[in-house]
């Protein structure tokens, strides 16, 4: 068993939820007690649909288990059926029907039913949302996937390309789309088939029309992609495009392998990031510390954007999805460090309190993290809540993705000019240390001044104090304790963290204002 | 609880004399969207503060509680689940081991932890992992400083509120005796929010009845007593199984409406002050206050609400009592009233007051139940939040139900603000020129 409170994914049959919704004309019949229907409201209420996911969910109750749950299973699967004439259906069971064995395969099976019946097996117990998802879209390709399709030859066409991974709740991926769309359309790239998102059965039959694969999001579309390679010997390019670096790549991938010219697509002069960064005002960017943590391609690209495109200092990086921690760790080796693969979030917790960065860019769980740390935080990854499904058009992809990773990740941030307002005028109360960072207002909460009287206030015991946080009793003298008050709040941390690692590397058993000093020379960039 | 005594439980609310002729009810099988008894733990933990819930269950039972709890679930919570895997369902010895495992690790981690539930859920429930044996061996390892209790949440057998009814029938049975001799004592049933429990108490304080309890106390330790002289009174319309508890150990319910606007809390009040020979012209006059503030604050919102049609789909069953109320004081027009499940005897005052017109549905159907909503197309209809944003996408406005459960609605003071929740969806829509 487990101990946890929150869980970065759900089970695998809410990945098979987020393909079903994503399609048009498919309906999913999910054998699943009472009660398992509160996965409708993650697309009603986060993602905001104004249509129910098209699940049927059977509602099996204690009185029914023993006797006749396979045939609420069939009566619901002919429900559906009649009431929404889908193109096909694929059917499965929750993490409960998966232990009462009723088989959804083969009771829909031998009901005989006048349209494809895709069967999942969705292991609750070992898999998780992510993997749900891969492997449903993988089984619909696979079994509605026209085999007997022969491609036109490529003289006198355009070449035409399928774009797989867009899904219902994918963080973004609705404005992914768009402006993957336009790189095509620039390069003058047909496109036969996006899926799952938008897709219908019938669609999915002519996935091997087109003559490569776009895989956006491998966590949703490795797994099928991989299929149609062998199957239809349709290449795939797995060029993530999240950053001006690895949109470049991208664009040229792309092109290559549909004979195009990339050049209309690299002049695409939307593209305001490079000038932003190299601005002078994002000089005070450089070396920031940034805690990356979300799922693997998220992870990998923003790593990249970061160290290269931000001028940042990756000072930790991880995913919670095992099956792609291969490209972080890879991506963590070319950053210096060693990468975090955990679905606990108290270790992501720990991690980020050992690393103190002054920024994390992470998940919804990271974004409370670092609030309670009060660190700055931009979200880079699923699981979002409802605010990171914004009406606005806010792609991570291409080059206006890059161009919103750009504000995201520095808004939260102190911008320069700030900072050096805060550091030249830190005596004035206006930009007092407890007055904080306008930006920050909203992420962190302002610190309350200790009460006067110890025993008014009940102890917070629930909240685990940062580890950098100040610690009474400690081996600082009271002057050079001032001194550190002295530095701005957003540094004092690392401050503080490495002046007591040099003392203690050191020996000493005082800090005292020297040795303030000595660690400071010491620690010079 | 078990599937046995949840059935027991129907057979025996029914075979009680209900109203006169009973009204027809339709009752419905299919797809149910509803929320399962685990939910109930969102607002029960906020309620027993030194009570913790751990869930033993899937990934699923996690995800759901996260996505119902929202951003409480980031403070230091007093919940979690314990996730069964792949090796917890090889052999039952492995699983009993591994929960002794989980329960003493978080017990060593939260010392501030006085009561510890564990919550059966359908994954639990369906292997048979015997929480009751698990509670019971852990609870003689961890006395007296943690209490161990245990109970079901899961889908298969409570929906929704009735989470909350399987906790607090668990508490009962430790409950302190209450001698047979001793004074007549009050009893109010079903969690409040503190700061309607607290009007509630000032109200019974000032009728001249002391001796009053409340089920769940805030803190979990602190349980009231019960005996022969218990007179219960029931604050929520969804404690079956703990009303047959406390009667099991000799308490006597006080048949009332519910304490939902001018007319349910006056007669809630009544019943109770008449229960303990109060004097009735005493009661006018301790209540009259509050019922002139209800008055006036209803009376600004009756013209936005009389006339206005409403469908409730089953959530909670608080649907009947709120039904009645928006009827009678609101002047609203019933046109179906769904209930998750019907207790008739302790809603047999409430029924009395819904016209033979009004649909009454017991179970669901969704997939029928919607063709229903699209048919009659009420002003408004009260349903859970899958269906809220969908049904407003065709057209038609809702209030979300799951709003009913954690805002303060009953009594007096409070009356105004349970209109409201009605009424600003309605006026929103007017609003909104886009």
């Amino acid at each position: 068993m487990q101990l946890a409170v929150w869980t970065y994914e759900g089970p695998p049959h809410v990945g098979a939820m987020r393909v079903a919704t994503a399609m048009e004309k498919l309906h999913y019949v999910l054998h699943a007690p009472q009660g398992d229907t509160y996965a409708d409201l993650l697309f009603t209420m986060i993602e905001r649909r104004a249509k129910r996911p098209p699940v049927t969910y059977t509602t099996f109750e204690a009185r029914d288990l023993g006797k006749d749950t396979a045939q609420i299973f069939q009566d619901a699967a002919r429900e559906a059926v009649t009431r929404f004439n889908p193109q096909a259906i694929i059917v499965g069971a929750s993490c409960t029907a998966e232990l009462i064995q009723d088989d959804p395969a083969g009771l829909a099976e031998a009901m005989g039913l006048p349209l494809p019946v895709i069967p999942l097996e969705l292991p609750s117990y070992q898999r998780k949302e992510n993997w749900g998802a891969a492997e449903t879209f993988y089984q619909i390709v696979r079994h509605l996937g026209d085999k007997s399709l022969t491609r036109a030859p490529r003289e006198g066409r355009k070449a035409r390309a399928n774009i797989l991974g867009p899904c219902a709740l994918g963080f973004r991926h609705r404005d992914d789309l768009v402006e993957i769309r336009k790189i095509l359309s620039q390069l003058d790239i047909e496109i036969n088939l996006v899926a799952p998102l938008g897709a219908t059965p019938e669609d999915i039959a002519r996935i091997g029309d087109a003559d490569f694969n776009i895989v956006l999001y491998p966590e949703i579309a490795d797994e099928a992609a991989r299929w149609l390679e062998r199957t239809f010997d349709q290449p795939a390019v797995r060029t993530i495009p999240i950053g001006v670096g690895a949109t470049r790549s991208f664009i040229a991938d792309v092109a290559e392998l549909a004979g195009a010219d990339p050049t209309p697509a690299l002049g695409d002069t939307s593209s305001r990031m490079p000038w932003w960064s190299r601005s002078v005002d994002s000089t005070y960017l450089t070396s920031k510390r940034v805690f990356i943590f979300g799922d693997s391609t998220h992870a990998v690209a923003a790593a990249r954007i970061a160290r290269e495109e931000l001028g940042f200092e990756v000072c930790g990086l991880g995913c919670y999805s095992r099956e792609f921690a291969r490209e972080v760790r890879a991506e963590a080796a070319r950053c210096g460090i060693e990468a975090l693969i955990t679905d606990d979030h108290l270790a992501v917790e720990d991690a980020i309190t050992a690393a103190a960065p002054e920024l994390v860019l992470g998940t919804q769980m990271e974004r409370h993290i670092a609030k309670r740390l009060g660190i700055p935080c931009a979200v880079i990854s699923a699981p979002v809540h409802v605010q990171d499904f914004p009406a606005r058009h806010s792609p991570q992809m291409g080059f206006e993705g890059a161009n919103v990773i750009f504000d995201t990740w520095v808004h939260p941030l102190v911008m320069g000019l700030e900072e050096h307002l805060l550091t030249m005028f830190r005596e004035d109360f206006e930009f007092s240390d407890e007055a904080g960072a306008s930006h920050h207002a909203a992420h962190s909460p302002r610190k309350v001044a200790p009460a006067t009287d110890p025993v008014s206030q009940a102890p917070v015991t629930d909240i685990p104090a940062p580890a950098f946080a100040a610690e009474p009793g400690s081996l600082w003298t009271a002057e050079a304790e001032r001194e550190l008050k002295k530095i701005p709040f957003f540094v004092r941390g690392k401050a503080r963290r490495n002046t007591e690692n040099f003392a203690a590397a050191e020996g000493r058993r005082q800090i005292d204002l020297d040795t303030l000093y000595d660690a400071k020379a010491h620690y010079a960039r | 609880m078990t599937a046995a005594t949840l059935l027991d439980g129907c057979a025996a609310a029914q075979a009680r004399p209900a109203a006169d002729a009973p009204r027809p009810v339709l009752r419905e099988r299919g797809q149910r969207e509803v929320f399962c008894g685990l939910t109930g733990i969102i607002w029960l933990h906020r309620k027993m503060q030194d009570a913790f819930f751990l869930v033993v269950g899937s990934r699923t039972c996690a995800h759901l509680l996260q996505s119902a709890a929202g951003v409480m679930i980031f403070a230091e919570p007093r919940f979690a689940t314990a996730i069964m895997e792949e090796r917890d369902l090889a052999g039952m010895v492995d699983a009993q081991d591994e929960l002794d495992r989980v329960v003493n690790r978080l017990l060593e981690r939260r010392p501030d932890i006085k009561t510890l539930f564990l919550v059966g859920s359908c994954p639990s429930e369906v292997i048979k992992l015997d929480l009751a044996k698990a509670a019971q061996r852990l609870g003689a390892v961890h006395m007296p400083r943690v209490r161990i209790l245990n109970y079901s949440g899961s889908g298969i057998e409570t929906t929704f509120t009735q989470g909350e009814d399987a906790c607090l029938a668990a508490l009962v049975p430790v409950m302190p005796a209450l001698p047979a001799d001793a004074p007549a004592e009050l009893l109010i049933v079903g969690s409040l929010p503190d700061i309607v429990e607290d009007q509630f108490l000032r109200l019974f304080a000032d009728l001249g009845i002391t001796r009053v309890g409340c089920l769940p106390a805030r803190n979990a330790r602190d349980l009231p007593r019960v005996g022969p002289n218990t007179r219960y009174l029931l604050a929520q319309p969804f404690l079956g199984e703990t009303a047959m508890a406390l009667e099991g150990r000799g308490a006597t319910r006080i048949e009332a409406l519910f304490p939902f606007g001018v007319e349910g809390t006056s007669d809630w009040l009544r019943a109770a002050a008449s229960a303990f020979g109060i004097d009735p012209a005493l009661t006018e006059q301790v209540i009259a206050p509050g019922r002139e503030r209800a008055r006036i604050g209803l009376s600004k919102l009756r013209p936005q609400l009389a006339g206005r049609r409403i469908t409730f789909l089953p959530d909670s069953q608080l649907e009947v009592p709120l039904a009645r109320f928006l009827q009678d004081e609101m002047g609203m027009v019933l046109v179906e009233v769904g209930t998750p499940y019907l207790h008739r005897a302790h809603l047999a005052r409430e029924l009395e007051s819904l016209g033979a017109q009004v649909r009454l549905s017991e179970g669901q159907h969704v997939e029928r139940q919607l063709d229903r909503v699209r048919a009659d197309r009420p002003d408004i209809t009260v349903c859970g939040l899958g269906l809220a944003n969908p049904l407003e996408g065709e057209g038609l406005t809702t209030k979300w139900a799951i709003e009913l459960v954690f805002s303060p609605i009953h009594g007096f003071d409070q009356a105004a603000d349970l209109a409201e929740l009605f009424a600003r969806p309605l006026r929103r829509r007017d609003m909104l020129e886009i």
